[in-house]
């Protein structure tokens, strides 16, 4: 299985005009590269995704601003066009606003926090397919490594809630704390099945077993069970309504990122856009057959022989997975517009009476199906 | 295959890197008039009472600990799930045993009403309850 890493390296490696360089340095250059590309996605996805957020609210509320909004003198009018001059606008804006730390809080924690939220939702990518051999690295621990890096982010949400000194921020962390760890159980016991199904941990794996065989979410019943259990936890994870109590505006102005300002704001906001794409892709590649086209499954299904009506190949499989994840995003926002918001004691009750119950019955459910259908 | 990983040191250095490379930026950008009402904490512009550094009543601390015991079991769970169709009805009854050590744990915490909000087991104008009623009325 190739993957990013191993393809530059080979084209580092023969490029002849350069000096001899030890293995290492290749290595670290070539992350450095793709460090930089992934950089510079979240920012361009915080920008379009806002964008698009304020698009779809703006279809649902009938808002004014986001549809009219022009650029370069331009009339932007009720067009797709309209308001793009304000999503522009945003990401000038973010540098220019002054970097206030509260007098009274606790400096070195309250700079540590948007730290290590952005760190781990940018290294969560490392492990993110999005085709074959288009990965930084094709773990063999994957799935592992995805749920694993991707709950550390709530440390840095603790940290930046407690020390800004700010009791809204201080309730903001603790829902936080409370949510996340509470969600996380349902989440990874949904990634279970499909762990014991497809038998490995490596996203390629899961993905050739899915080619080979049907998409998890069509592979029994309990399946589409722990695909709804993993989108909604997974919403939950991402602070994303009707789950965002941490930053409940109405409530607690907003929750632990109450006293950030400028840069430092944008950071929470990369992230929070960043691991909303972490969970689409998650769900689209373990779920919804990643890359793999539905043409294909629909026609392989009636025995219909190979050809271009497949719609399958590496563009068209980046176009497959990028339509999943942007139709996963679209139904998060949806959710933002028509759920209103739970109460701490309804979260807790969703996550500990609903989900965990039905998410420990499914591996029992599944197990069974597995021995007995298999 | 060690070398899979080497990404990961690279990406945390990068992101701190590149984070301050932002925030240098923004201190060559914006303005930086610093005044004591500014760099005081905004509690929806109400005087601030007291730092937030207090102790107050966590909701669901014992659930902080259940989550913990479930944790380990998700983390043994997963290489349990990979080698599961190669062990077959062994492993998938031995896995059995385990959870439903689990889910009696989840029973009891349930019955405990560990998992409730509102922790009460006496109900309201019983017991040491029965006093504050007396008062009200």
């Amino acid at each position: 299985m190739t993957s990013f890493t191993d393809s530059l390296t080979g084209w580092f490696n023969g490029l002849t005009w350069l000096p001899d360089m030890s293995p290492a340095i290749v290595a670290v250059f070539v992350a450095g590269i793709l460090a930089l590309a992934v950089f510079t996605f979240m920012s361009l996805n915080a920008l379009v995704a806002v964008y698009f957020e304020r698009k779809v609210s703006a279809f649902m509320q009938d808002r004014l601003g986001p549809m009219e909004v022009g650029i370069f003198g331009f009339r932007g009018g009720k067009k797709f066009w309209g308001g793009i001059g304000q999503t522009l606008a945003d990401a000038i804006k973010l540098l220019g606003k002054e970097d206030t730390i509260p007098a009274d809080a606790d400096r070195p924690l309250f700079i540590l926090g948007p730290f290590i939220l952005f760190g781990a939702a940018f290294t969560a990518f490392i492990g993110l397919p999005i085709g074959w051999g288009m990965v930084i690295s094709d773990f063999n621990i994957g799935v592992f490594f995805i749920t694993a890096i991707t709950s550390v982010g709530v440390i840095g949400i603790i940290l930046s809630g407690w020390a800004s000194n700010n009791k809204w921020s201080l309730y903001g962390a603790m829902r936080s704390a409370a949510q996340i760890i509470s969600y996380e159980l349902p989440l990874g016991m949904s990634l279970l099945l499909v762990v014991m199904v497809a038998g490995s941990l490596q996203f390629s794996d899961i993905v050739q077993w899915q080619e080979d065989n049907r998409w998890f979410i069509i592979h029994s019943p309990f399946t589409v069970v722990a695909f709804m259990i993993f989108l909604v936890s997974g919403v939950a994870e991402a602070n994303r309504t009707p789950f965002d109590l941490p930053e409940a505006e109405s409530e607690l102005v907003a929750g632990y990122m109450t006293e950030y300002s400028g840069f430092r704001w944008s950071l929470f906001f990369l992230s929070e856009y960043a691991s909303m794409v972490i969970i689409s892709l998650m769900t689209a590649i373990v779920f919804l057959g990643a890359w793999l086209s539905p043409v294909a499954g629909i026609l392989r299904m009636f025995g219909v022989p190979e050809g271009w009506y497949y719609l399958s190949g590496p563009l068209w499989g980046l176009f497959w997975l990028m339509g999943k994840v942007a139709f996963l995003i679209f139904t998060m926002m949806w959710f933002r517009w028509t759920f209103p918001r739970l109460r701490p004691d309804q979260l807790m009750y969703t996550a500990w009476k609903v989900f965990l119950p039905f998410a420990l019955a499914n591996i029992f459910f599944v197990g069974l199906w597995e021995l007995l259908l298999a | 295959m060690y070398s899979d990983f080497a990404p990961i040191p690279v990406f945390a250095v990068l992101s701190v890197v590149l984070i301050g490379v932002a925030l240098f930026l923004q201190r060559i950008l914006a303005p930086a008039e610093k005044t004591a009402l500014k760099l005081s904490v905004y509690e929806c512009g109400e005087e601030v009472e007291g730092p937030a550094w207090i102790q107050f009543n966590i909701r669901f601390y014992v659930i902080a600990l259940i989550f913990l015991i479930f944790d380990v079991e998700v983390v043994l769970l997963f290489p349990w799930a990979v080698v599961f169709k190669d062990l077959g009805w062994v492993a998938f009854i031995e896995m059995l045993i385990f959870l439903g050590i689990l889910t009696v744990g989840l029973v009891a915490v349930w019955s405990r009403r560990d998992l409730d909000w509102v922790k009460m087991k006496v109900p309201y104008g019983q017991g040491r309850y029965a006093k504050l009623r007396g008062s009200a009325e």
